[in-house]
């Protein structure tokens, strides 16, 4: 584990993903380390050093969210979000299929720094193979005494309970995911509190993702400092960029943060399928704002370096799109998705959602009207910065962005009603 | 309901007392897993069981699109239709699945082996399209794969 490689450090064999490999690979050396000579604080300082950066979308300092813990509180609760549902994101489905025991150390050494007895892992409904590899993960760590009383022979006692989502993608929104856990409709809270003062049971709550987590190993085995030279400067590290849609070789690749978009798209990925021309890229996840080709020429996969562009590295699902993708068809089916997905709690997402997919959805059949775009923009105005999660505005940014730089063709579509290009999504061979 | 009343017990010994009510969600995939569909008399149950709202849990029941409240077939067969599988043909496929089995999505064959249904991301968007039948993934799909899957279920 010394090379700039977090994940991808080993072959992928029948056996791989159990114990003893796992312990062949380092694993529960770190734990061991942290919990036989190492004060809690002491691990958070590693984390700080390392200057990590949450990588459930947010990018949050990590070790800053941990400062925000109410102290000396009678409990704590930490809660990994395995709710991966983020269009264009399956990186969290490789660590539990492929390294499930470096998310259950992860998840140890945080409860360790933090002091959390109980911790849990809230995994998508949907996940069968990961699920599985992680309940046989946490029974092999527990007949070996590194999960459950007194870890390793020490006085540090630690439970993962694991909570199956059941289809909502709102519950990977930290305070709907709470209240999805706590037993009730995934309905998100307002904040504040945040999760670090009243979460999970009215107790101090730390959410990170299964990816930051499982960094953890790496960072307590190597050093903060060591973490803090990989990547760009002030986003530290390597992510796992999962690329997908027009390109001949869609998958997940480990690469530093800093690494150029372009390299992934055309080295990593392959290029674009069928010999295409690029037309555009969502960067992050279906919610951040569209790209086009112009705009990434020189785009590294940074967090600040794709701010700066107006758009996210967000959970680093990087979808590609091909020249003669019809972008009003795929505008609709992330209108649909999100329309789908409100939660139906605040009245702007709930209404505003469907509202965008119904123009859309009209403007697709060729039975768009004068003014539909200007609608679509005053919904994502309204939508923006008026509910109580983070839902709408993920609904909005695509809309927004794919009128901004589309315009003409959702224009020629209302027109004309029909599409500009061919109508297809599938790139044609 | 007895058999069932062990398995909720079962689950008990995992959750402290002071949490008891993060057990809603497990005890409701356990019942939708021994019965097939969820009612309301199974939201009473378990809100009874654990000694929390009944509106509670029917809230629940009624708000995760997972929890089926109606009987589906005997296979499940769920298409991704999110924006990575819509970039890589899913619109065919499912085309084809309407066609090869004669529903519409939404709906079960007369003789109840099938329901089929869209859903959004299952977080397969590299290895897209994909579907799932009942809990297996099927990915990097084709029509042909999906003749072989649907032929070798019962």
């Amino acid at each position: 584990m010394t090379c700039e490689r977090v994940f991808f450090t080993f072959e992928i064999t029948e056996d791989s993903h159990l114990l003893p490999a796992y312990r062949k690979r380092g694993g529960y050396e770190a734990l061991e380390k942290a919990i036989r000579g190492m004060q809690p604080a002491e691990v958070q300082a590693e984390v700080a050093a390392s200057g990590m950066r949450g990588r459930g979308g947010a990018g949050f300092p990590t070790a800053t969210k941990w400062s925000f813990l109410t102290k000396d509180a009678p409990v704590y609760y930490l809660c990994c979000n395995a709710d991966e549902g983020e269009p264009g994101t399956f990186k969290d489905r490789w660590i539990f299929e492929h390294s499930p025991h470096l998310l259950i150390e992860g998840i140890l050494l945080a409860c360790y720094a933090l002091n959390v007895r109980h911790s849990f892992i809230y995994i998508r409904g949907e996940f069968d193979l990961s699920y599985r590899r992680l309940m046989n993960a946490l029974e092999e760590a527990r007949e070996a005494g590194l999960l459950g009383q007194s870890i390793l022979g020490s006085g540090f006692s630690c439970e993962i309970i694991v909570q199956q989502g059941a289809g909502a993608y709102v519950c990977g929104e930290e305070s709907s995911m709470l209240s999805s856990i706590e037993g009730f409709k995934g309905y998100p809270r307002n904040k504040p509190p945040f999760p670090a003062v009243k979460g999970l049971y009215q107790a101090p709550t730390v959410i990170n993702n299964v990816e930051t987590l499982a960094t953890l190993p790496w960072i307590l085995t190597n050093g903060g400092a060591a973490y803090a030279r990989i990547g760009s400067e002030k986003n530290t590290g390597t992510r796992l960029f999962g690329i997908s849609g027009h390109v001949l070789r869609p998958g997940l690749y480990e690469q530093p943060t800093g690494y150029r978009l372009k390299e992934l798209i055309y080295q990593d990925a392959g290029g674009i399928a069928g010999g295409k021309a690029l037309k555009a890229v969502i960067p992050g996840g279906s919610s951040t704002p569209i790209l086009t080709a112009e705009e990434i020429e020189n785009l590294t996969l940074d967090i600040d370096s794709l701010a700066g562009a107006g758009s996210m590295l967000g959970s680093g699902g990087v979808i590609v799109i091909a020249e003669g993708t019809c972008m009003v068809r795929l505008l609709q089916v992330l209108t649909r998705f999100y329309a789908h997905e409100s939660c139906g709690q605040c009245i702007p997402c709930r209404e505003g959602t469907a509202w965008m997919n119904r123009i859309v959805t009209r403007i697709l059949a060729g039975k768009g009207v004068a003014g539909d775009l200007e609608r679509l923009e005053g919904i994502t105005v309204g939508i923006t910065g008026n509910t109580i999660c983070a839902l709408g505005a993920a609904a909005s940014m695509p809309v927004a962005s794919f009128l901004q730089k589309f315009k003409h063709e959702f224009a020629y579509f209302i027109e004309h009603g029909r599409s500009l290009n061919d109508g297809r999504l599938e790139v044609k061979l | 309901m007895s058999c069932l009343t062990d398995k909720f017990d079962q689950l008990r010994k995992i959750y402290p007392e002071e949490i008891k009510s993060s057990m809603v969600l497990p005890l409701l995939q356990l019942t939708l897993k021994e019965k097939g569909h969820l009612t309301e008399s199974d939201a009473i149950f378990i809100a009874n069981y654990l000694d929390v709202p009944a509106m509670q849990v029917k809230e629940a029941m009624t708000w995760y699109t997972m929890l089926y409240r109606a009987p589906v077939g005997r296979h499940v067969v769920k298409v991704c239709r999110s924006i990575s599988c819509a970039l890589c043909g899913e619109d065919r496929l499912i085309a084809h699945l309407i066609k090869k089995l004669g529903i519409q999505p939404g709906a079960t064959t007369p003789d109840g082996r099938f329901t089929l249904l869209e859903v959004e991301c299952l977080a397969s968007c590299g290895t897209a399209p994909a579907m799932q039948v009942n809990d297996t993934y099927h990915e990097q799909l084709t029509e042909e794969k999906i003749d072989r899957i649907l032929e070798e279920l019962s």
